[in-house]
């Protein structure tokens, strides 16, 4: 349809100056790399899947990305419970000396000290996970369903939909997502968590569906979609049941890396100020944006929520790089 | 199975089902020069016979099947000519109604069968779809049939295959397979394009003596497109050896192995391996390879790869020398002109 349906990059038109890739066409170039990698073409015998495990089974660098992933969840869901304090609880009060010592150091019962308000900084560390997985998962989601969407729809449909749909995203991509996602989310009266959801969303959805439409293409020429053809099957029926489910790898790939992002952008929106201003809700964003008034003098108040956002980061990265890794027949052996 | 009988005659003797009249394929994209794939090719097909389409890579075969069942691509290329079966020109039907035909009246079954299946749904899946798409069977009705028809092709063990996985399969029971879904809605025309080029040769031998044997059990008119003459051979009442988009010759498979008459089928046959010549004897294949820009205009498009090649040959076109069953288009043939 266009001429990056290929994948080839223009080449500069004054030939002799090589000339820097606009930004846009970097990240275009990169999706389209990753929709041609990690669609099913296997050696005969061996399930994609079974032997993708195989290898990521005995990968130490999945395998730690996969704990601290697990480590994450695991305590994002139950540390209400595990928490040694509430959240909303001053036990330090009584130490904050607004002159002196803002912020209460560690003692016995309170492994991390206090924060400005004489809040156990432990257990809102533990807490604000909490906040940081709803953020992520729900912006991931919602931007793979709008991705989904608009990937079928130009795959599917091809001509001048595709057309309209891949300009709009190759818009969206152009813009640097950080200031898209500060702008959509500074459109909203009152910053609340679901304003951080949305605007990550919106920034997730023209990668996924620029992903999704790439390999929705490869499949569209693919032999079993002829051989499906072949044989009468409906043009939805061959769109829902032979291209997407053989579409998908990719993106899902391409969402356990983005659920890294979007807990780095939702970090960096709430630091900003416009994620959850309650502080009944830590967020890590959010208490390292409290954090800046004392970072001379307790620099651990940003120190460890940022640790934890770089940690949870990196778990889903590396875990989401040796999937891609495993699931790339480029790369196997 | 009861309509399948009904139109079982004996060879030859009936009208034809497929009648393919001057189909012409041109490829055109923009700004480059028109690709003539398939210029002027006409063949019949009657209901129990099996038709092959013979040539090497590039001679317009494939494209050939593929027009025919309406399968080439929307854009950038333009079908002429006339593909009538069963009274009904195929390449004037809308795409729906050519859709409604694929799979219950033409099926086609293709070359590599690994990648021809779904490689996310089970076999059973695949074959009962079709079913459920042309016969208005639910699932649950169409499995059993599909378990029957698992069996009727071969594979061993059909009510475990019915779940598994085209990956789980092995070569030989995914061309079944296919061959099982091609057949699910017993259609009148099957067109098998290369079926055994991705197996092995036992393998291919099970294959061709299955599609025999479903064509005489049935009645279904087989089109084979192949370039193994050993294929041909075996299988086929008929062959069309095709050359630069034209039919160079057409006949019986008796005569045309006997006393072949266009030099690029005698070229063919003699690129074959033979385990009765003395060992240490070098094979003769055709010289050159299919050129890409065809002058059939105002010669003959295998002049420059002929042993046999007269002043004719370079500058006019070689007209159709014989009827609808048997024929050649040379200036020079085999054997001299009677």
């Amino acid at each position: 349809m266009s001429e990056d349906r290929d994948g080839r990059t223009p080449t500069p038109p004054d030939g002799g100056r090589a000339r820097r890739p606009s930004y846009g066409q970097v990240r275009r170039d990169r999706i389209d790399a990753l929709a041609t990698a990690g669609t099913v073409d296997d050696e005969p015998g061996v399930s994609l899947i079974r032997s993708a495990w195989k290898r990521l089974r005995r990968n130490p660098i999945f395998l730690l990305g996969a704990a601290i992933t697990l480590a994450f969840i695991v305590l994002a869901i139950i540390s209400p419970w595990i928490a040694p304090w509430d959240v909303t609880a001053r036990p330090l009060l009584d130490q904050v000396r607004p002159q002196t010592n803002p912020v209460p150091g560690p003692e016995p019962g309170h492994l991390l000290g206090g924060d400005d308000r004489g809040r156990d900084l432990f257990s809102r560390l533990l807490v604000g996970s909490r906040q940081t997985l709803i953020v992520g998962v729900f912006a991931t989601l919602f931007g793979l369903a709008g991705g989904i969407t608009l990937g079928t729809v130009a795959g599917a449909i091809g001509g001048w939909v595709d057309s309209l749909v891949m300009r709009i995203v190759d818009v969206m991509l152009s813009v640097p997502s950080l200031l898209l996602a500060f702008t959509i989310a500074s459109l909203a009266r009152s910053p609340s968590q679901w304003t951080l959801i949305v605007a990550i969303a919106v920034i997730q959805v023209p990668i996924f569906a620029r992903l999704l439409r790439g390999s929705m293409l490869a499949q569209r020429g693919s032999d079993h979609v002829l051989a499906a053809r072949s044989l009468g099957v409906r043009p939805r029926a061959i769109v829902f049941r032979h291209m997407l489910p053989n579409s998908l790898g990719p993106v899902i790939v391409q969402a356990t890396l983005s659920l890294a992002v979007a807990i780095i952008d939702a970090a960096a929106l709430s630091f900003l100020g416009l994620g959850n201003p309650d502080q009944r809700q830590p967020e890590w964003g959010q208490m390292l944006g409290l954090a800046q008034k004392y970072i001379s003098e307790a620099p651990h108040l940003a120190f460890y929520p940022a640790g934890c956002i770089i940690v949870v980061a990196l778990g889903f990265t590396l875990m989401g790089e040796s999937l891609r890794e495993a699931l790339d027949p480029k790369t196997r052996r | 199975m009861t309509q399948a009988q009904a139109t079982r005659h004996p060879r030859g003797a009936s009208e034809p089902l497929l009648s393919v009249r001057d189909l012409r394929v041109t490829f055109q994209r923009q700004g480059d020069a028109a690709f003539k794939a398939v210029d002027g090719v006409s063949f019949d097909v009657r209901p129990g016979q099996t038709v092959g389409l013979v040539g090497e890579s590039g001679c317009g075969k494939s494209v050939t099947s593929l027009a025919i069942m309406g399968l080439l691509p929307e854009r950038g290329n333009t079908v002429e000519g006339k593909a009538v079966f069963d009274g009904e020109d195929l390449l004037t039907l809308s795409p729906s109604a050519m859709r409604d035909r694929r799979g219950a009246e033409i099926a086609m079954i293709f070359q590599d069968p690994l990648s021809s299946l779904n490689p996310v749904i089970t076999i059973g899946r695949q074959v009962t779809e079709v079913m459920e798409r042309h016969q208005g069977l639910s699932r649950k009705q169409a499995t059993p049939k599909a378990r029957d028809l698992l069996e009727r092709v071969g594979i061993p063990d059909p009510k475990a295959r019915l779940v598994n996985y085209p990956h789980q399969l092995s070569g030989g029971m995914r061309q079944r397979a296919l061959i099982a879904m091609a057949l699910a809605c017993n259609p009148r025309l099957l067109i098998a394009d290369e079926p055994t080029t991705a197996l092995d040769v036992t393998i291919q031998a099970q294959i061709l003596a299955l599609l025999k044997e479903l064509v005489v059990d049935t009645g279904t008119a087989l089109v084979m497109i192949t370039h193994d003459l050993g294929v041909v051979a075996g299988l086929c009442d008929e062959v069309n050896v095709l050359y630069g988009g034209k039919v160079v010759e057409r006949g019986g498979r008796h005569g045309l192995f006997k006393r072949p008459r266009h030099p690029y089928t005698v070229g063919l046959l003699n690129s074959i391996p033979r385990l009765d010549a003395p060992l240490g004897e070098k094979l003769d294949p055709v010289p050159g390879s299919v050129a890409d820009n065809l002058p059939w205009a105002s010669a003959c498009a295998f002049a420059p790869r002929c042993s046999q090649v007269v002043d004719a040959c370079t500058s006019h076109t070689p007209e159709w020398e014989g009827d609808h069953v048997v024929g050649h288009r040379c200036f020079n043939p085999m054997g001299g002109t009677p």
